[in-house]
């Protein structure tokens, strides 16, 4: 809807407003030029052929999608049960799922260890078992990005799943639609921005993850040093590199937020 | 209710929805009959519709719809909503939002395992009977009311049901599409050759949509019946509200219809020809002798039944245009009226609600 | 005659007291590595306590990334290094007030999970691909250090991570996630309950020398000198060599 011209040219916005917005603004961008400036423009090109770069940029797009796609397989189930199922300690469940968020990532790193580790609660049996050692390796790094990140997606979607009128799915169900096909053809399209905001904040977490994986699954280039670890190492040795690598991140991140359509922004 | 089925509904049943409303129905719907179960909201209506549609189980008695059992407790069996045959016109119609027109009404099918190509065109097929051509690709909330309503009618009339389930389907129009989308929803009725049941809370709807009329009253039906003896015959004060209305069928031509050779004036001069008139019993009066004032509506009559109701009493006139008359139980007691007795009415020609005629069954 | 000497006398004694007695006051930030941590702590308290009016801040981190704040312009007093290429840096860029001055050495051990379940013996066993090998990241000083011991020994590693500071390090090696890792004799010595100590030989082990240095634009310049002055004395140094570093 258009506003009328004439109303818009006499009806600015309050002053106060425009400034103190301005100041939370420039708390964003002043970073970021920051690092602009500091980018070593001509050694740029090098720098990015490195592999250094191009190993922690591989692992962090490998692990953060696959973190990704651990969360849609066992996450959207979850989410579904917690809007859905009525079953006792939902609360607490609900705040399991909920704890990664609130917890700092090292702490979570820890516990994985504690469970996971090769002296770790399950981590000792399972790798009698099958030999299987997660710290320390790429799954490490994915088991590790899939615990912080994960809770957003439930989240989001349960939120979604509960706001959604179930009246449209007894209607599918009266057309003769089964279970599978009412959940496929009308619950997800009907969450689906919900769900699409929910998949990008998981990626972008898991992306950005730090403190779990160097905690959890350690660093080591090319098998877990992802690119927030390669930085953080960078920053003490070959300050042009880790440059370089922050400028790989923002790059990433920034492509994919604001190719977000709007849309799905609004169903955050 | 034991024994063989029959191509109609047969529902006798009973469950309880939370802790205290009881839901009890006894429905049998023949091929070919629309039956209307007319209540007050939180009657039970909404349960009902969910129980026979398969989305809420009964705890008592059997469902059975074209000579298969839907639902029966006591042997366990229990078909779910998706295995059902029955067509259902939700209220709210429930068109699902992020599919277009014809994928919503393609819906039903495709779910059934009908190919993707046949299934759009069956479903074109129904939107062109319907009116609804053009509106293909559109989305559902750039629909009408209207139009929501009779793409919810297709949607459900696609799949080739054998029951037609209609619940409040013209709750949510405004006053002038409901007049208009009640002839359209009469016809497709008729045509449809399964057993109809509507839900509605609007006598009008179900007398003028209805071969048979059962009124529901908290969970319990307390009067069934064609619409004349309902209106004629009520057994409980709201049955009396409900049914309270006379409706009349006659020609209408400037501003005076014609109804049984009898001619009322209206307050109302614009329309011509068929015309339905509905008149509220209680505001026509009554009186011993000849009235004076304003009515332009008055006629000499007798009664012919008179039936009290605790304070109200209900009075059916003779001849020439036999109308149901409602006055206070005092109020015949102080004028001494009684059988036989002679009686002038009086009506207000603004009284008298008219509406162009055109796809009733005519009831009177 | 007699009283004026005796005047002068007093006034000078007087003088010297004063001048000797604690004049350091204020707070005192010290960048130290963070190998230092446990030994520095006990120097804080017996520093606080002969100057009360002194509040000894410790900063505790990997050598390198002090020394990138130094040059940042972090307001540090004092720079207690790990190694001495760090201390070199900070030198060449002229933040350094005087000379820095070995105070002491640290030379390197293996580190394994209490009862060595790896059983490992020295340093070959680091090729073993089976075993979980960890050391400090590269441009830590025990990482650099570590790798030099290898590279002494003609050892290729199979490496399975490199921590960012040692502390990460032995706590992994403590928690037996790790089997071995390289770290001082320091480290290993205090996480003596979960974490024991090989000997690496003397002819490949690699021997860290830690400088220290007063800063220029030390915020206390006094105090600076007093905690360096206090870190060289004989008590400064028993209670260092007590935590298993060497005088120098």
């Amino acid at each position: 809807m258009k506003i009328d011209a004439s109303l818009r040219r006499t009806r600015r916005p309050p002053a106060l407003l425009v400034v103190l917005g301005s100041i939370g603004l420039a708390m964003f961008v002043v970073p970021f030029v920051g690092l602009l400036a500091r980018v070593p423009w001509s050694d740029l090109p090098a720098l990015l052929a490195s592999d250094v770069v191009t190993d922690a940029l591989r692992l962090s797009m490998v692990t953060s999608l696959t973190a990704t796609a651990i969360a849609v397989v066992v996450g959207i189930p979850l989410a579904w049960m917690m809007a859905r199922l009525d079953f006792p300690g939902r609360p607490l469940v609900r705040g399991l799922v909920t704890l990664p968020l609130v917890l700092p990532p090292v702490v979570g790193g820890a516990a994985l260890l504690f469970a996971l580790g090769r002296r770790g609660l399950v981590g000792e049996g399972l790798e009698q078992a099958t030999g299987l050692l997660l710290p320390f390796s790429t799954w490490g790094v994915v088991v590790a990005n899939t615990f912080v990140a994960m809770p957003f997606l439930v989240i989001t979607v349960e939120a979604a799943i509960r706001n959604l009128d179930q009246r449209y799915e007894g209607a599918a169900a009266s057309l003769g639609a089964n279970r599978w096909t009412v959940l496929r053809r009308v619950t997800l399209p009907m969450i689906g921005p919900s769900l699409v905001a929910g998949l990008v904040l998981t990626w972008a977490r898991a992306f950005g993850e730090f403190g779990a994986t160097i905690t959890f699954a350690g660093n080591l280039q090319g098998r877990t040093q992802t690119l927030p670890l390669a930085v953080f190492v960078a920053l003490e040795s070959d300050r042009d590199t880790a440059v370089a690598l922050s400028l790989v991140m923002v790059v990433v991140s920034l492509a994919v937020l604001v190719g977000l359509r709007e849309r799905w922004w609004k169903a955050l | 209710m034991e024994g063989a089925l029959g191509p109609g509904l047969e529902a006798d049943f009973g469950l309880r929805r939370g802790d205290s409303f009881r839901l009890d129905l006894s429905l049998s719907i023949p091929a070919g009959t629309t039956v209307a179960l007319l209540g007050p909201n939180g009657a039970g209506k909404s349960t009902a519709v969910a129980a026979i549609a398969g989305l809420l189980p009964i705890e008592s008695g059997r469902i059975g719809l074209a000579g298969t059992i839907l639902d029966h407790p006591v042997s366990d069996v229990l078909i779910p909503a998706e295995a059902r045959r029955i067509g259902v016109v939700f209220q709210d119609y429930l068109l699902f939002p992020h599919m277009t027109v014809i994928e919503n009404v393609a819906f039903g099918l495709r779910s059934r395992g009908v190919r993707r190509q046949e299934a759009i065109e069956r479903a074109g097929g129904w939107l062109e009977r319907l009116d609804l051509s053009g509106l293909e690709r559109s989305k559902p909330s750039q629909l009408s009311g209207g139009q929501a309503q009779r793409v919810a009618l297709a949607r459900a009339l696609v799949i080739d049901p054998d029951l037609l389930l209609l619940d409040e389907p013209l709750a949510a129009l405004d006053v002038t599409t409901r007049v208009e989308l009640r002839r359209v929803l009469a016809r497709h009725l008729a045509d449809f050759p399964g057993p109809r049941l509507v839900i509605t809370h609007d006598p009008t709807e179900a007398f003028l949509l209805a071969d048979e009329v059962h009124i529901i009253e908290n969970g319990v039906v307390t009067q069934s019946g064609s619409p004349d003896e309902i209106r004629l015959r009520p057994r409980t004060p709201y049955a009396a509200d409900l049914a309270g209305s006379n409706l009349l069928f006659g020609r209408a031509s400037h501003g005076r219809v014609d109804v049984e050779s009898h001619l009322l004036h209206l307050a109302e001069h614009e329309i011509e020809g068929e015309v339905l008139l509905t008149i509220r019993p209680s505001s026509i009066s009554l009186h011993r002798t000849p009235p004076e004032g304003s009515p332009r509506n008055t006629w000499e009559t007798t009664i012919a039944v008179m039936e009290r109701l605790g304070e109200r009493t209900r009075i059916r006139t003779g001849a020439p245009l036999p109308l149901t008359v409602e006055v206070t139980s005092e109020a015949t007691i102080a004028l001494a009226l009684g059988v036989g007795e002679t009686v002038w009415l009086a009506i207000k020609a603004t009284e008298i609600g008219v509406e162009s005629e055109g796809g009733y069954t005519r009831s009177v | 005659m007699r009283n004026f000497r005796l005047t002068i006398t007093t006034c000078v004694l007087g003088m010297v007291i004063a001048c000797s007695g604690s004049s350091v006051e204020g707070e005192l930030l010290v960048s130290a590595a963070a190998s230092l941590t446990n030994a520095f702590a006990e120097m804080e308290s017996a520093f606080e306590d002969a100057n009360p009016d002194v509040d000894v801040l410790l900063n505790l981190g990997s050598s390198s990334a002090l020394r990138e704040q130094i040059l940042e312009g972090a307001p540090a007093d004092v720079f207690a290094s790990a190694n001495t290429s760090n201390m070199d840096q900070v030198a060449e860029a002229g933040e350094l007030a005087g000379d820095a001055e070995i105070f002491v050495t640290n030379s390197l051990q293996i580190a394994v999970p209490s009862g060595n379940p790896a059983g490992v013996t020295g340093l070959e066993d680091f090729t073993r691909e089976e075993l979980l090998i960890g050391l400090c990241a590269e441009d830590v000083p025990c990482g650099d250090f570590g790798r030099q011991a290898l590279e002494n020994a003609g050892v290729i590693p199979s490496i399975d991570t490199n921590e960012p500071d040692v502390r990460a390090l032995l706590t992994k090696i403590g928690a037996g996630e790790l089997d071995a890792g390289i770290t001082y004799v320091t480290d290993v010595l205090s996480a003596s309950g979960t974490v024991e100590g090989l000997h690496i030989p003397a002819e490949v082990n690699v021997v860290a020398e830690y400088p220290i240095a007063t800063l220029t634009g030390a915020p206390n310049a006094d105090a600076a000198a007093a905690w360096v002055e206090f870190v060289l004395s004989e008590e400064g140094q028993a209670i260092l060599t007590s935590y298993g570093f060497t005088s120098p």
